[in-house]
């Protein structure tokens, strides 16, 4: 039997993972502090560019799983990252770290400036960074097109399948709930079939 | 209106049973609460749902938080509101608990546990062929939702300044390396100055 790998860390495989409960805390606090108009391209950029805790490849794979499930999507994403690392309690401690302190930020604006909102000049400001966010969503899923290279059916059928959702959601506005359905039921069903045929060759 | 034990656990249950429908995100049961919240309770007014959204869109942190300061303002009126003190401001903090816990309860313990499930048999094939199928599609989800974002300002002799910024935004976030925040910031300024 191998010697457990926790005695032998090997830093070529794992560049990066979280040191601690605490340290998965503050990690997800920081990232939702930055997150305006949406936190997802802040995950990406932090923890598959800077800390390296996973690799694009897998911030695809968890990113399709927490966006199919029901819930908030980057609740669900960091429910499984810290899951991933230390089990319930690292569940737990990145799901508080992605929710505490803007629950604070949030309640504390709420209390004392009731009708910010309503102001011209926030409206303009919350406009100015709509706008930036849409760029740093759109820059997100450009990014990671890249993640597609070892995708096991093939670039063509992956384009022609982003090709589909983009035009089926952003094009036609189809309920998210049909697209992930049928696209996405069907897209699994093809891939099904493709690594049949894959371990089935390799197993000859 | 003193609102009474029943009050609190039928919120919390009618929230609890969205958890489970909130496929992409909270936002999308957001009509269905308006509806019950609004229309059919009378506990909100419209201008405190509309901007318990905005004024969650404009904090850090997840959109789901708009859930919290739904609860937030419940509260706030079931306790007769800001000015009635300190028995308002703990109706508020209650809200805030009951609908947050109830929107997040059912759906983490879903997600955990199926998480934790596939993890175990990610060699199983379905495992894998959800992963492989999924991926092009909710790579395209994010441009399609930057897409939308930026479709819903849709006069382009007004709106062209904004989709320029998000072009530029979308150009810098994938070829540079500057941080996020420079950039959100960026942003803010310019609407609040009024120039995009």
């Amino acid at each position: 039997m191998p010697a457990p790998s926790q005695a032998l860390p090997r830093p070529e495989d794992q560049p990066g993972q979280p040191r601690s409960r605490a340290d998965l805390f503050f990690s997800f606090t920081w990232l939702a502090l930055q997150g305006f108009g949406g936190v997802l391209a802040v995950v990406q950029r932090e923890l598959v560019e800077k800390k390296r805790w996973m690799t694009r490849e897998q911030f695809v794979e968890d990113w399709a799983v927490a966006q199919i499930l029901p819930g908030p999507n980057v609740v669900n994403l960091s429910l499984m990252i810290g899951g991933r690392h230390f089990g319930l309690p690292g569940a737990l401690a990145a799901l508080a770290g992605m929710l505490a302190a803007p629950l604070v930020i949030v309640l504390l604006l709420a209390a004392l400036y009731g009708s910010v909102a309503d102001l011209p000049m926030a409206q303009g400001a919350l406009r100015g960074m709509g706008a930036v966010a849409a760029g740093l969503i759109t820059a997100t899923g450009i990014k990671l097109i890249a993640a597609l290279d070892k995708n096991a059916m093939g670039l063509g059928v992956c384009i022609a399948l982003a090709a589909l959702t983009f035009g089926a959601i952003a094009l036609l506005r189809w309920p998210l709930v049909w697209v992930l359905l049928g696209v996405g039921g069907g897209a699994c069903t093809w891939a099904y079939r493709v690594l049949g045929l894959r371990d089935r060759l390799e197993a000859s | 209106m003193a609102p009474t034990l029943t009050n609190w656990t039928d919120l919390f249950l009618h929230f609890a049973s969205l958890s489970l429908l909130a496929v992409g995100g909270a936002i999308t049961t957001a009509p269905d609460m308006h509806r019950y919240l609004v229309g059919g309770q009378g506990w909100l007014s419209d201008a405190q749902f509309t901007s318990s959204i905005a004024l969650s869109q404009a904090a850090p942190g997840p959109n789901v938080l708009f859930v919290a300061l739904i609860g937030w303002n419940v509260g706030l009126n079931a306790g007769g509101g800001p000015s009635a003190g300190f028995t308002a401001w703990a109706l508020a903090l209650l809200g805030v608990l009951v609908t947050m816990l109830a929107t997040l309860l059912p759906s983490s313990v879903l997600t955990y546990t199926a998480t934790r499930w596939a993890h175990r048999n990610r060699e199983l094939r379905a495992v894998r062929a959800f992963k492989t199928g999924m991926a092009p599609i909710v790579i395209a989800l994010l441009v399609a939702t930057g897409w939308l974002l930026s479709a819903a300002h849709n006069q382009p002799a007004r709106d062209w300044p904004l989709w320029l910024l998000t072009a530029c935004a979308t150009l810098l976030v994938w070829r540079t390396r500057i941080h996020l925040l420079w950039m959100i910031g960026a942003g803010a300024v310019l609407g609040a100055l009024g120039i995009v």
